[in-house]
């Protein structure tokens, strides 16, 4: 059975940026051929999506899918429900699951849970150090060849700076990039929101930008050293953006990403308390805001993931101090994302790089819109207005932000391998 | 004219008259402490919980014998005596507390927002009896009634501030208060204790101790918390008290008429001398009387009095 994507304007990065009709067949891409021209088999299922946006499946670097472990939280099915209709055609679950994952037994659970799910691609990273303790490197080969694709002990920084080196040589071996949360604990120590007016003024502890600057400037001066492959974690702050924009013009092999929080909100957010602008890094302010806007913008900020961090009301409707850290992303990130589109910041084109293509060269993956690759789309109506209201997220949480936030633009439709996995009805 | 809010949760959300109409109605319940039978009935059947999770003795003193004075039926909660140890959050424990039909709850919280968090989940008022590092409203109000009994006002006057500015509810919610009822609010403390962002309050801040005390018609000293000293704060208690300690030497500089305030409890020797804290400048124990009638007031209006007390 044949496919057609009749009436979208396609962008493939670097490939092509115009009306064309896309055909699928058999979980591949078939053709691309001209709106006018006729079906090129009799069977042919058509799918008008004329005024879309049709575009290679996007991919979220960063997300916690919960299982094993925090089954109340999310599972691998609600979050790859919650993917599929967020537009995400593969999502990298961090390793911080209850048991870690530190070995290849929990990596091939998490591939093969996710496989019989089937909704969207997962891609593990696993634990740079056993535990997340900082202290001793995980089994990366064996994890490697259980379908891990990157290390990582998100949540936590590697404080030993001896760890991280040796982490990144091995790693660098193995071909493994490096993704970094990059906290001076010591600094961040009790702080629970951006340090600043807003903090002094609620009396809550605040988080300094150079905790996350400081770390920031350690892990490229490591990568420079080894020349291993480093990616920084939700970039949230103006020191960082510089620090990555110098190290990339001294040609340091290091990438970053922001999320949607970082360049839509400030930390006038947690006025009131709000338990639901809590996540770590913290939300930051104007300046930090525009400085994010400006990595976007110049080509410093690689990448736009979720940090898809589902809590249950459990750890949320209580004492700010409290609270734990995290908001849920994959269900908003798109639509928060187009606002840079649409005010002008960034092409759409642009923003497909940040979402899909560079996150999949990241991994190793070539997902243009040529035959013969796999058929992972997804197409975005531009024009679709709605308000974020979280009763109607697939995710088993609801911790955001965003909740009555007005928004255009959102995902029409989602397909993995030829399938579709999520259609707005 | 009544009292319009339901709760007394921090100094920002009170206006001008709020705080007028407060210390009015404060000064008219000083005398019911001076009385031989030292009880009203005006509060008879309301029943207040005091609900503290952080230890302290003369707040919740304070509020017990404020609510006793007006005939209320007050119970006392403690972290230990609460289920809180036993795992249960706070808005469950508030809303247990909320079925048992309470009319007050005071809360004292060792988090900032606690009370506002409550707040809206209870249909009693809420009274914060300081929260985290974030307000201590009764503190200020108290204070801001002593320092208009002294001086007959609060406008114009000269207000400094001197201690750990960065842990301070009772600074945050003094600075606040002087500033909105028109004195002029200066801070001084180490550079360890001045967070980010404080003169968006409405201070100034002063580098050291004595710059700021020359002119100011009120000196209001912090204590310095000993276990603070671990976070790196400062040297030593001795170092501390020579550069920010009020002494009857420093006192020298200040005005002759200039009050001297405290909100205990005092480190005698530490941020304030003997002769000093004991002194004829001192009000520290005016703060403590006052605290009793300010806090009647307030029970008084969040259960639905209005300003006219001279029926009491």
């Amino acid at each position: 059975m044949l496919i057609r994507f009749k009436g979208a304007r396609i962008v493939d990065p670097g490939n092509i940026d115009e009306e064309q009709d896309l055909l699928v067949k058999n979980g591949l891409v078939h053709a691309l051929i001209d709106p006018a021209a006729e079906d090129p088999e009799p069977e042919v299922e058509t799918i008008d999506v004329t005024g879309m946006v049709l575009v290679p499946g996007l991919i979220d670097l960063h997300v916690h899918l919960r299982e094993p472990g925090h089954e109340y939280k999310e599972t691998i099915e609600t979050g790859l429900r919650a993917a599929a209709k967020g537009g995400f055609t593969g999502v990298c679950p961090m390793p911080n699951t209850h048991p870690v994952n530190d070995n290849a037994q929990i990596t091939r659970f998490i591939v093969d849970r996710a496989k019989e799910i089937g909704l969207a691609r997962v891609y593990p990273v696993g634990a740079i150090s056993l535990g997340l303790k900082g202290s001793t490197i995980s089994e990366y080969g064996d994890m490697k060849r259980a379908g891990m694709v990157a290390i990582s002990d998100d949540g936590r920084p590697v404080e030993n700076s001896q760890v991280l080196r040796r982490a990144m040589e091995y790693a660098s071996g193995l071909g493994l990039p490096v993704i970094s949360h990059s906290e001076d604990l010591s600094l961040a120590k009790d702080g629970a929101m951006n340090e600043g007016i807003v903090a002094t003024r609620l009396g809550i502890k605040g988080i300094p930008n150079a905790a996350e600057s400081i770390m920031v400037m350690r892990d490229i001066a490591i990568a420079e050293l080894t020349g291993a492959r480093l990616h920084i974690a939700h970039v949230s702050c103006e020191e960082s953006v510089d620090a990555i924009r110098h190290a990339k013009e001294r040609g340091v092999r290091v990438t970053c990403e922001t999320a949607p929080h970082y360049f839509t909100l400030t930390d006038k957010a947690v006025a009131d308390y709000d338990t639901n602008a809590k996540m770590n890094p913290p939300l930051r302010t104007e300046a930090d805001r525009l400085a994010i806007i400006k990595g976007l913008a110049d080509g410093t900020i690689d990448m736009i993931a979720t940090d898809h961090a589902p809590h249950s009301k459990l750890e949320k409707e209580v004492e700010f101090d409290m609270a734990l850290f995290g908001i849920v992303g994959l269900e908003t990130s798109l639509p928060l994302s187009l606002k840079l589109v649409q005010d002008g910041v960034i092409t759409m084109e642009t923003l497909v790089e940040k979402m899909s293509r560079n996150p999949a060269e990241f991994l190793g993956m070539d997902n243009r819109l040529i035959p013969g690759n796999v058929a992972d789309i997804t197409v975005i109506d531009p024009d679709r207005c709605h308000v974020i209201d979280p009763a109607t997220f697939v995710s088993k949480s609801r911790n955001t932000p965003f909740s009555g936030m007005e928004v255009k633009g959102d995902v029409f439709l989602t397909m993995v391998e030829g399938g579709i996995v999520f259609q707005r009805s | 004219m009544r009292f319009e809010h339901k709760d007394i949760l921090d100094i920002e959300s009170l206006s001008v008259q709020d705080i007028s109409m407060i210390l009015d109605t404060a000064e008219g319940m000083k005398e019911i402490s001076k009385r031989p039978v030292k009880k009203v009935p005006t509060l008879r059947g309301k029943t207040i919980v005091l609900f503290f999770q952080e230890p302290s003795t003369r707040t919740k003193s304070s509020f017990d014998i404020a609510a006793k004075r007006l005939s209320a039926d007050s119970i006392s909660l403690s972290k230990s005596s609460s289920s809180i140890v036993k795992g249960e959050t706070l808005i469950d424990t508030a809303r247990t507390l909320e079925a048992m039909n309470p009319d007050i709850i005071v809360l004292r919280h060792g988090c900032s927002g606690a009370p506002h968090l409550i707040a809206k989940r209870v249909k009693a008022s809420v009274i914060n009896a300081g929260d985290g590092i974030h307000a201590h409203p009764t503190q200020a109000l108290l204070d801001l009634m002593s320092v208009k009994e002294r001086k007959g006002k609060i406008e114009g006057l000269k207000v400094s501030i001197i201690g750990d500015i960065s842990h301070s509810r009772v600074a945050r919610s003094n600075i606040i208060g002087f500033t909105k009822m028109g004195a002029t609010v200066t801070v001084s403390a180490p550079g360890t204790m001045i967070p980010r962002g404080i003169e968006e309050l409405g201070c100034k801040v002063a580098p050291d101790i004595d710059s700021c005390i020359d002119d100011a018609d009120v000196i209001m000293m912090l204590r310095i918390q000993k276990e603070r000293q671990e976070s790196i704060l400062f040297p030593t208690e001795r170092e501390y008290s020579n550069l920010f300690g009020l002494n009857s030497e420093r006192l020298k500089k200040a005005k002759p008429d200039a009050i001297i305030m405290h909100p205990g409890p005092l480190n005698r020797g530490v941020e304030i001398s003997n002769e000093v804290a004991d002194g004829n400048n001192s009000v520290i124990l005016d703060q403590v009387t006052n605290g009793v009638a300010l806090r009647m007031a307030l029970f008084y209006l969040v259960a639905g009095g209005s300003r006219n007390v001279d029926t009491i």
